[in-house]
């Protein structure tokens, strides 16, 4: 596989306050890369460096094998689907996928076919007249698509392109950018605060916090092998617990000796437990190699999403057997459920359910939807003060 | 180095402001320092108070029924500038918010004509409304042609104080309506309707509710109607016959007898009284906006 | 309370439209006399179209607000994009401040200000007037300059702070990007702007009257002249014509106004929406 964009070393600090701590990654050809992270992780800075609207205080930014650092938005080989998507408002449709051939002086005919055929590609044929402010956000979202993509660029940039579409419309969306990337072999670097949209549109996610990069790595390696607490507990739902390796393949944590399948720690070592809550069984309490106490219980539809007080510390555990509040259970894991961290600054900050409530989980992200409309407005301001005082 | 992506546009929109800096500079801030010093400066432009003190301290006889007093010629012209100024704001605050309000009710298209209506006047030039209002007026004039037909005899009113408030009111009257207007079109009628739901009755809405929320809306008009009619010199010469001398005709006459020093003080003297006026009405704004 | 209003409209509008209906019927009347209407006749307008002075203070009007127009629009627009940008806040609130003073100040206080820095100014140059077309179109510029940029600032505010970036992105320089995208969006507010400079620019009397010199008159100056003498109907002529010239211009105003047709647009799509439900 080819590498088509290089960081090296980036950092980026806005008003002396450090977003980005020495990103190093590599990005291949034809692959569905999605930037992921809670508000001001640094991820739609890394975008903005990618795209030239931000330049990097330290680092290299290469692009096919060329430092592009110094290289302005307009001479980049690479396009960007703007969060609120940016169409311009005097243009109708056509005229703004039209915009960068023209720029181009690409001749009329041309223009015709190419427009033509992006606009069929995102399914919007027979509005190319339409003015964009008639449209319902789904239909703005496509015709930023096929502006972003008629250029014909290298890299697509997609900064929470979703954020602004009710649920069913990004379901719908995430499959559609998922077949868009796939027909047209482009590269898609996809920002998003969503872990869901995250797992399953991409061939690579990079979880970020803090301005620093968590891991890279497959859905699945990123979901079953989180590499410390701040990455499990960001992705789906993690009983995240303080546990000693005794040797290869034996855990203990919570009081109890558990088998494993993780080796090569040091004898005895301080570690993260991650266990996930759909892969604890519900036995009898002789039968548990833990016990505890049910203290809350919420039908969910598909399965009841339980927690249970097992020595102080809460668990959460989605089970399709009915328990009761107060009901003494046992807890059975499989060996292979069991994941093992090493010890990292997140460690003892996620895991712990004691305060968990649906309600507050639904605020939470909430709130985080609205800071992220701030913040992605905040930095712009702020590199564009930052440039003009250069 | 590697802010050269986009900094030479920003050099351009730095440059784009290059030309109105220097412009306002020197027509905008340099004039007013040239009223203070030729306000603090005899013809020689050599330092004085004296102009200053002539607005304070000049006199002049006036005879009324009582007999002659001796008067201080410019403080009771402010005075009478100012009490003036006030009357016709003040009506044009009582006549006009209740109007700016029904327009702001009526419907889009209704509301579009009636802006349009009160602009048009607005756009008239104000010596020809003064003027129309003056053949109004005259002793000779429509008002009373029309009071003669009714048989209701002459009424004399061109020259009086009256006069110049009706000019002031129906010149500035638009410049009331329409600040409080764009404020009250853009209140959100959900809050109207919460304040109902909450309790308030149709006078608590508009005293809790819709007066505060308007307020800023006011504050303009009132900037924008007392400001004109304080410093106007026409209204005064054609309704008042000129018998009603305000600051504004006296800036206007010692500019005419080519008198610049002392009609640089006098202006002097509006602008600070103006400016502290207005510092005031802004903290009045802040304290309401607060609460 | 419905019916109340109307009335009270009426009433309103009866006291703004009174006066002018008033002018514009004694425009046509034969006689001098201002309380009886004699004759129709078209007497006074000829007088009027006869009368070189009030035509060539119409011309003088006309070129001094074309002028002060289009130059305030220029400069004015180029400072709300300069102070859009503007990073210091302390700077921001010099401008503002600025920008502000010729629109609280009374008029009469920017006519004398002006007016003594061009004596002051004329006299070291050891002219002995200095008042001119000049000081006047220096003066017009200055009092239209905050409105220009009063109504591109915050177009310019509005806009989506993306779309320039988008421009750039799809292979715009930064120049282009400005020409292209930010331009017309900031039109209306340009154009609002040109419109309120070259109508001010027309009505003004305060500050043109202590600015003009040299036998350079305006319209409203000779009306101020015209109207200190004697009352003739001749005046009458010359409003009804600006009346409606005024509402000519105010109607096309509103035609071409954006936001207007886009509410009315609004309205219909809803409309249609309504019925189609």
């Amino acid at each position: 596989m080819k590498k088509i964009v290089e960081l090296k070393n980036v950092s980026k600090s806005f008003d002396g306050e450090l977003v980005l701590d020495h990103i190093n990654l590599d990005i291949y050809d034809n692959e569905f890369l999605t930037l992921l992270g809670p508000s001001g992780c640094g991820k739609t800075t890394t975008l903005r460096i990618i795209g030239g609207f931000e330049t990097a205080d330290e680092g290299e930014v290469i692009f096919m094998g060329e430092e592009i650092g110094d290289v302005p938005p307009h001479k980049r080989n690479v396009n960007t689907v703007f969060q609120r998507y940016a169409l311009f408002p005097h243009l109708n449709v056509f005229e703004n996928v039209a915009f960068p051939l023209r720029e181009k002086k690409v001749p009329k005919a041309e223009i015709e076919q190419r427009v033509g055929e992006m606009i069929k590609l995102v399914a919007l044929t027979g509005f190319e007249k339409r003015s964009v402010t008639s449209l319902s956000g789904g239909q703005q979202q496509r015709v930023a698509i096929a502006r972003a993509l008629v250029g014909r660029p290298k890299v697509l940039l997609l900064d929470e392109p979703l954020a602004a579409l009710d649920l069913k419309l990004r379901k719908d969306m995430q499959q559609e950018l998922k077949n868009i990337q796939k027909a047209t072999g482009i590269t898609f670097i996809f920002v998003t605060h969503d872990q869901e949209e995250a797992l399953s549109m991409s061939d690579t996610v990079v979880v970020m916090s803090e301005g620093r990069i968590q891991q890279i790595g497959t859905p699945i390696d990123i979901y079953n092998e989180p590499k410390n607490a701040f990455v499990a507990d960001f992705i789906g739902e993690s009983n995240i617990l303080d546990g000693v390796m005794l040797r290869d393949r034996k855990v203990s944590f919570s009081g109890h000796l558990f088998d494993c399948v993780d080796e090569g720690f040091a004898p005895r070592e301080p570690v993260d437990v991650v266990v996930r809550p759909e892969d604890v069984d519900i036995v009898a309490p002789e039968k548990g190699m833990l016990q505890g106490t049910v203290t809350s219980v919420t039908f969910l539809g598909v399965h009841y999403e339980i927690i249970v007080d097992i020595d102080g510390f809460k668990w959460m555990i989605q089970t399709t057997d009915f328990v009761d509040v107060d009901e003494h259970i046992g807890l059975y894991i499989e060996p292979d459920a069991i994941h093992i961290m090493k010890k990292s600054e997140y460690s003892g900050m996620f895991g712990d359910y004691s305060s968990y409530s649906m309600e507050l989980d639904e605020i939470g992200e909430l709130e985080q939807i609205e800071e992220l409309g701030e913040l992605t407005e905040e930095p712009v301001e702020e590199a564009k003060e930052a440039e003009s005082e250069a | 180095m590697k802010k050269k992506a986009s900094g030479n546009l920003t050099l351009i929109r730095r440059l784009a402001l290059a030309p109105y800096s220097f412009w306002a500079a020197l027509f905008i801030v340099v004039p007013l320092i040239f009223v203070a010093y030729y306000a603090f400066t005899d013809l020689q432009f050599r330092f004085t108070t004296d102009n200053i003190t002539r607005f304070f301290t000049a006199t002049s006889t006036v005879a009324d029924e009582t007999g002659e007093h001796e008067v201080r010629t410019y403080v009771l012209i402010f005075l009478r500038s100012l009490k003036l100024a006030v009357i016709s704001t003040v009506i044009c605050l009582i006549f006009g918010y209740p109007f700016a309000y029904l327009i702001s009710k009526a419907g889009a298209r209704t509301q579009s004509i009636l802006i349009t209506l009160i602009m048009i006047p607005m756009w008239m030039n104000f010596l020809i409304r003064t003027y129309a209002w003056m053949t109004i007026l005259q002793d000779t004039g429509i008002l009373n042609g029309f009071l003669g037909m009714l048989g209701l005899g002459r009424i004399h009113i061109i020259g009086t104080e009256s006069a110049v408030v009706i000019g002031m009111v129906y010149d500035y009257f638009p410049y009331m309506i329409l600040p409080i207007y764009s404020v009250m079109a853009k209140m959100d009628v959900k809050l109207l309707e919460a304040a109902r739901d909450l309790g308030c009755n149709g006078v608590g809405v508009l005293r809790r509710v819709i007066w505060p929320l308007s307020l800023p809306g006011v504050i303009s008009g009132v900037t924008m109607v007392l400001i004109p009619s304080i410093s106007t010199f026409y209204i005064s010469q054609k309704l008042g016959n000129g018998k009603f001398y305000l600051i504004g005709d006296a800036i206007e006459g010692q500019y005419a007898a080519n008198n610049l020093h002392f009609a640089a003080a006098i202006a002097f003297i509006l602008m600070v009284i103006l400016l502290i006026g207005m510092a005031f009405m802004q903290r009045f704004a802040n304290k309401r906006a607060a609460v | 309370m419905k019916t109340a209003s109307k009335i009270y409209t009426g009433l309103v509008m009866l006291f703004l439209f009174a006066p002018i209906a008033i002018l514009l019927v004694f425009s046509f009347n034969d006689s001098k006399s201002l309380s009886v209407f004699s004759e129709f006749s078209l007497h006074w307008y000829r007088e009027l179209f006869r009368d070189s002075e009030t035509l060539g203070a119409v011309r003088n009007t006309l070129v001094l607000a074309v002028c002060a127009a289009l130059l305030s629009t220029a400069m004015g627009t180029a400072a709300a994009v300069g102070i859009h940008k503007l990073k210091s806040r302390y700077m921001r609130a010099v401008m503002d401040t600025v920008t502000n003073i010729p629109m609280i100040n009374p008029d009469i206080i920017t006519g004398i200000s002006l007016m003594l820095m061009f004596v002051f100014v004329g006299r070291l140059f050891g002219a002995a007037t200095s008042l001119n077309f000049a000081t006047m179109l220096i003066a017009h510029i200055t009092f239209c300059l905050p409105y220009v940029i009063l109504q591109v600032l915050p177009k310019l505010q509005q806009m989506d702070k993306a779309l320039p970036e988008a421009a750039m992105d799809l292979g715009c320089t930064p120049m282009r990007a400005f020409l292209k995208v930010e331009v017309p969006e900031i039109m209306p507010g340009i154009v609002t702007g040109l419109i309120m400079a070259f109508t001010l620019s027309l009505d003004d009397f305060v500050i043109s009257y202590f600015t003009s010199g040299n036998g350079f008159q305006t319209l409203p100056i000779r009306i101020y002249n015209m109207t200190k003498k004697t009352v003739t109907p001749k005046m009458y002529a010359l409003a009804t014509i600006i009346f409606f010239v005024i509402l000519f211009l105010l109607l096309l105003s509103n035609l071409t106004d954006a936001d207007t047709v886009q509410a009315v647009r609004t309205a219909r799509e809803k409309k249609k929406a309504k019925n189609k439900a």
